[in-house]
């Protein structure tokens, strides 16, 4: 991989460092942690300690050492935090939702039922089913750009899978209330997780194609150039999109993850702060309807203003999840050693909570941060790469993952009205874990890019000026043949 | 497009920042408000992992924590039972505390400032914090008497036990019982079965009779009446009506002796007489002398109406009601209409009159130990108030060696002279069998112990039960156990 020295009058180019050695060692990093922390729940639970532990440690880093190779394989230039923050945050919810298996577990004892089946096997699975999804990509897509020729079929197979659910009965897609699954078997799907990619892919390439549409025309208004209200278009389709999505399949989080990546992505496209207005009081005006118009969107404000007026009814589990965080306070109770399993789905929805109930706020804080340097170190791609297309691609993947987790812990934690969202790699959830493996190899792939060095010429030295040139001859020939249709 | 990536990205830093702010406000300020909610049952769960402190009460443990190795580390037992759950009451996961568990609750849990210095030491040693214990003043073959002698009739009933010189509280039995055992256990079906079961039992199971249902005391009250009477000029020879019936001051109620019967052979009648025979028009006469004021005063003296008692459980208040006219006055001066005492607020009038009028507080906890059962606190007896002068409780004394020598029932105890007063309350009607009542203290020269027994609704006799056939011979069955151990 390494530059062949440079020949006449040149300085040779410096060996740029891939970063996969810091990587391979932060993920050994993260295998201690999320081993240790194993340890310690199973001591808290008074488990026998034995050396199937390590066993389960090793295996794990075993896991994440395949994706890793993966990457040196693939991606050999792409960031070294992202997959150890990844496996990291990963670690941590498989060790959470095996905590509370135990916690089940013991209940059914105590109730004298059957042991319930154990999720933790399940999300291990699913997280095997991640990482080869995860490898797939890495593997198939060699170049992100390649994914912005596909940008109308990600944007119609993403619309499909995240209608489908709405459409079909709820016997099939209907789950606590939200018509999100798609369920046979013993296994559901929300397909909703991966066309939350697949919009982006499309989102992507169409702004690209069109951002000079949207960031020329319009009048100025108070100080602010406004778009058009012809232009509005892709904003009222996104609009709509997430009012149906709230209508037919009743989920307040997708809804608002929808119109927020899109209005983010616009934003990044156009550089104009209008659309933000815009798309505000696009947001404000929804807000306000669905209020009036849906009694399931009154009753989630309802508990937040006041989760313990109704308790015992529906302010329960937030009430529970506060109570929990607060007994958590600062340092926490320690793993395995408070009731998590107190709070109605303490595994998926409010695995937030469980981790504050035993990890308490330094515990959060340090999570937090993992978070932070896995959605920063994705917008630094995003600053990085060269290609428009790339960059928007990279803004969105990170901004999708920051807004789920805002939207999540903000409802968790009494901030903002509760949405049925998951934390991503943390939660109990196969359709989340799995897509959001596939949304970091995407982000894997663009950061490789963006770290590269660029290909060399051996020919005829060349000045650094035409280099940078040559990443955007690619551009052209992708969008004229498209840009009739979405004008009409 | 770099500029708006950089602005996103400072968004995303701006909302993380938001979520750790709110956070923090979860987490550290309110806190302290989250953890402490009593909907929490957190703090609950964290606290059956620690060992809890022992009750125990002459050396015998009625209540302990034993290790387990299931997730809560600590088993709550009650070697004692139903007869000692009106004392202990029960410590339930799921449904609170009661009884000493409840009312001595940080000391057991070793919450309480007196322990904090040992707090702090398991602390600096590292061992796992443990509670305090509690010694009660019950005296276990006493207790155990009393509940068999109220249990093997199957009487719904009471009977509190109290040394008259201090207030110490010998024995407190409610029936019928419950076992607290079952609604200690760590499995969540086994507590939830026993609650269902105790919870729909009839007569009630979980209710504490001796201090928390005030009722009719009947002829017991004549105590009261007499301790007023004898402060306003009256004496033991003070003339009284033998009518066996009487109109009283209304002139449409009429008012009757216990079967109809005169008081005595002759037209009249003596104080002495009357107490000792339990007449009602007597007594309906003396205390229309007395006054409504003065019976209030002595009745408050006696501690009746005291809404703050605690013993540490909180005792609810007796009551000689609104008494708005003379016949009301008359009614009341035999127990009646809306005079209602608690079985133990009975044995403090008792145990007055033998301590020579002077009330003493009711305690049931005799000390509290640290861990290691060492002495923290020792109770020193409280006197409440002077209830009636000294002369007055030797006349009453008298009166009521008098009474318990012309009340049948089996149980005497010879060589022991008691002085005591029977009492048959009517529930409203004649239909309904009457609660029965015995009062009394022993030796009568020098009192060391005062009882209060109640038998509810008639006991074993229906409708003929009286104080002296039905309670009686409970009440000098613990009287003599009392006495046997040398109190």
């Amino acid at each position: 991989m390494a530059a062949p020295p440079q020949a006449q009058g040149r300085a040779p180019a410096p060996t740029l460092p891939t970063g996969r050695g810091i990587e391979l060692l932060l993920l050994a990093f993260a295998t201690v942690i999320v081993t240790g922390a194993l340890v310690i729940v199973e001591a808290n639970q008074e488990q026998e300690l034995t050396t199937t532990l390590l066993w389960l440690g090793l295996a794990y880093l075993g896991l994440f050492a395949a994706a890793h190779v993966a990457v040196r394989r693939w991606a050999p230039y792409a960031d070294p935090l992202i997959l150890p923050s990844v496996a990291l945050l990963n670690g941590l919810g498989l060790v959470m939702i095996h905590r509370l298996d135990l916690a089940d577990a013991a209940r059914a004892a105590q109730l004298g039922n059957d042991a319930p089946g154990s999720l933790v096997l399940r999300q291990v699975a699913w997280t095997a089913i991640g990482l080869v999804l995860f490898v797939v990509v890495l593997w198939r897509v060699s170049d992100h750009r390649m994914l912005s020729r596909f940008g109308y079929t990600a944007g119609f197979a993403g619309l499909i899978l995240l209608a489908l659910p709405g459409i079909l009965p709820s016997s099939i897609s209907e789950v606590n209330g939200a018509k999100l699954w798609i369920r046979f078997g013993g296994i559901g799907i929300q397909p909703g997780e991966f066309a939350k990619i697949l919009l982006i892919i499309f989102f992507s390439a169409f702004l690209v194609q069109k951002r000079e549409l949207f960031s020329t025309a319009g009048r100025r208004f108070l100080g602010l150039e406004f778009p058009r209200a012809r232009d509005l278009a892709p904003l009222v389709v996104a609009w709509g999109l997430s009012v149906g999505v709230l209508v037919f399949e009743r989920d307040l989080g997708t809804s608002l993850l929808f119109f927020g990546i899109l209005l983010v992505l616009l934003y990044a496209a156009t550089e104009r702060v209008s659309w933000m207005i815009v798309g505000l009081l696009f947001f404000v005006g929804g807000a306000v309807l669905a209020y009036n118009l849906f009694g399931h969107v009154r009753l989630r404000v309802q508990i937040w203003l006041d989760p313990f007026s109704d308790f015992q009814g529906g302010g329960y589990q937030l009430g529970q999840a506060l109570f929990g965080l607060g007994t958590g306070g600062v340092g926490g109770t320690g793993l395995g050693a408070g009731r998590p399993d107190l709070v109605p789905f303490a595994e998926s929805d409010f695995i937030w909570s469980s981790l504050g109930e035993e990890l308490g706020l330094i515990g959060l804080a340090a999570i937090l941060l993992v978070y932070l340097v896995l959605i920063t170190r994705g917008l630094r791609s995003a600053l990085a790469v060269r290609d428009s297309f790339g960059k928007l691609l990279a803004t969105g993947l990170s901004y999708v993952m920051a807004l789920q987790l805002f939207v999540v812990i903000g409802g968790v934690t009494k901030l903002i009205p509760l949405t049925g969202l998951t934390l991503p790699f943390l939660s109990y959830g196969g359709s989340s874990l799995v897509a959001n493996y596939a949304l970091v190899a995407l982000l894997l792939r663009v950061s490789n890019a963006a770290r590269a060095p660029l290909p060399q010429r051996p020919s005829v030295p060349q000045a650094p000026i035409a280099q940078a040139a040559t990443e955007l001859v690619a551009r052209p020939d992708l969008s004229s043949g498209e840009s009739r249709g979405a004008q009409s | 497009m770099n500029n708006p990536v950089r602005k996103i990205a400072v968004s995303v830093m701006v909302m993380i920042l938001l979520l750790f702010a709110n956070l923090t406000y979860v987490q550290v300020v309110k806190a302290d408000d989250y953890r402490n909610d009593s909907r929490n049952q957190r703090t609950a769960y964290a606290e059956y992992s620690r060992q809890r402190g022992q009750i125990t009460a002459d050396g015998k443990v009625l209540a302990q924590s034993v290790a387990t190795d299931d997730r809560m580390r600590f088993q709550r037992q009650y070697p004692g039972g139903p007869a000692f759950a009106s004392v202990t009451g029960y410590l339930s996961l799921s449904f609170g505390r009661t009884g000493i568990e409840g009312a001595a609750d940080s000391i057991l849990n070793g919450t309480d400032d007196r322990l904090f210095v040992r707090r702090l030491s398991d602390l600096i040693t590292g061992r796992d914090p443990r509670g305090g214990n509690v010694s009660l003043t019950i005296m276990p073959t006493v207790q155990q008497v009393a509940y068999n002698q109220l249990t093997q009739k199957g009487y719904a009933g009471s009977v509190v036990a109290l040394d008259p010189r201090t207030g110490a509280i010998l024995a407190m039995v409610s029936t019928p019982s419950f076992d607290p055992n079952p609604l200690a256990s760590h499995n969540d079906k086994t507590v939830q079965d026993a609650w269902n079961t105790d919870n729909a039992a009839k007569p009630q199971v979980l209710l504490n009779r001796a201090i928390s249902v005030p009722q009719p005391p009947g002829s017991t009250f004549k105590i009261v009446d007499t301790a007023a009477a004898l402060q306003n000029g009256s004496t033991p020879d003070t003339v009284l009506t033998a009518e066996p019936e009487i109109p009283l001051d209304d002139g449409v109620t009429t008012l009757e002796n216990y079967a109809h019967t005169p008081c005595g052979t002759g037209a009249t009648t003596t104080l002495r007489d009357a107490f000792a025979r339990s007449c009602n028009t007597a007594f309906a006469e003396l205390i229309t002398s007395v006054g409504i004021d003065k019976l209030r005063t002595q009745a408050d003296a006696f501690g009746i109406g005291q809404s703050d008692l605690t013993i540490p459980m909180t005792v609810a208040p007796s009551t000689i009601g609104n008494i708005t006219s003379v016949t009301a006055l008359q009614q009341s001066a035999i127990g009646q209409l809306d005079v209602k005492l608690t079985p133990l607020q009975n044995a403090m009038i008792t145990a007055s009159v033998a301590n020579g009028g002077q009330l003493m507080a009711p305690y049931l906890i005799k000390e509290i130990q640290g861990p290691e059962l060492d002495t923290v606190d020792t109770t020193e007896p409280d006197r409440i108030g002077s209830a009636v002068p000294a002369g007055v409780a030797a006349t009453l004394t008298d009166l009521m060696i008098g009474s318990e020598n012309r009340t049948q029932g089996g149980g005497k105890i010879s060589g022991v002279q008691i002085a005591s007063k029977t009492g048959t309350a009517e529930l409203g009607s004649k239909d309904i069998p009457p609660h029965a009542w015995y009062v009394a203290f022993a030796p009568a020269d020098k009192p060391t112990v005062a009882i209060a027994v109640l038998v509810e609704n008639g006991g074993d006799r229906g409708l003929e039960a009286t104080g002296g056939s039905v309670a009686a011979p409970i009440g000098r069955a613990v009287i003599a156990e009392t006495l046997k151990a040398g109190r």
